[in-house]
């Protein structure tokens, strides 16, 4: 049997509630980089992406939860973080995304940042219902 | 509740942040060292970085807010020791950190605080606009 060969792409959920679990989706977003193979600059560049917006969720989204998958695209391997939460949402994603506006008391880094950090960035929100976010990083 | 140990040597104090920090630990630190600084008269302090993994625009205001209050109390802060993964993310990502001289390791970020007490004793303090960067 090999059945340990053509193992089943990784993928895990995480809540978004709190500081800690902050530092938590940070932890695991390493180590799921570590995994796939992610040098040391691109470790740290998709984990403080990560950090970004799991902050995000937290202090603007009311918390959430993100989704941490392995996904592969011919023989390259990536690691893709969607976050999602409940909250107010962003009625105006542009303004969002513009570096130093903020609508809390944050930098108004954390979305430009994240896209500037990741090789994919996608965000859609609906005001009144959520907001999601989607990075990846390849290999 | 955890505490990050602050210490006092000469007229500097310094700080390890060893751990991966979390909003009430950035809070904690914050207050304790400005206590620290107005108890002891210190003229600088010492950030060592080293250990941190990431530094996100979290971690980036809570070394600002430390430095914007330090210099209100007249002691000048230094970030040492930042990984060089880390500095290439931080400039990506776009944060700048306005004010707070950097030094590549401890041994240059005490040469740096010694210099300013130097120059103080010897009665040049006049110069006290901001050298930011």
């Amino acid at each position: 049997m090999k059945a340990t060969k053509a193992e089943p792409p990784k993928a895990e959920t995480l809540a978004i509630r709190s500081g800690d679990d902050v530092v938590r989706v940070r932890q695991r977003v390493r180590a799921l980089a570590v995994e796939i193979g992610l040098g040391l600059v691109d470790q740290t560049k998709i984990v403080t992406a990560a950090s970004e917006l799991a902050r995000n969720t937290l202090d603007y989204g009311g918390g959430g939860h993100v989704h941490a998958e392995i996904v592969q695209a011919g023989t390259r391997r990536g690691l893709r973080l969607t976050f999602e939460d409940q909250g107010p949402g962003i009625a105006d994603i542009d303004q969002a995304m513009t570096d130093h506006y903020t609508s809390g008391g944050g930098l108004g880094l954390g979305l430009g940042g994240a896209k500037r950090l990741s090789n994919e960035f996608h965000i859609a929100s609906t005001p009144g219902a959520g907001t999601r976010v989607t990075i990846a990083r390849w290999k | 509740m955890d505490r990050i140990p602050i210490l006092k040597l000469g007229g500097a104090l310094i700080v390890t942040i060893q751990v991966d920090m979390h909003d009430r630990l950035a809070l904690a630190l914050e207050e304790d060292l400005t206590a620290m600084i107005a108890r002891t008269g210190a003229r600088g302090v010492l950030l060592e970085i080293s250990a941190l993994e990431i530094v996100d625009s979290f971690i980036g205001r809570m070394l600002v807010s430390i430095a914007a209050v330090s210099r209100v109390l007249d002691a000048e802060t230094v970030v040492a020791g930042m990984r060089p993964a880390v500095a290439i993310t931080l400039v990506e990502l776009g944060l700048e950190l306005t004010g707070i001289k950097t030094a590549l390791n401890v041994e240059r970020g005490m040469a740096l605080i010694q210099a300013r007490l130097a120059e103080e004793e010897d009665g040049c303090g006049g110069d006290r606009e901001g050298h930011e960067g």
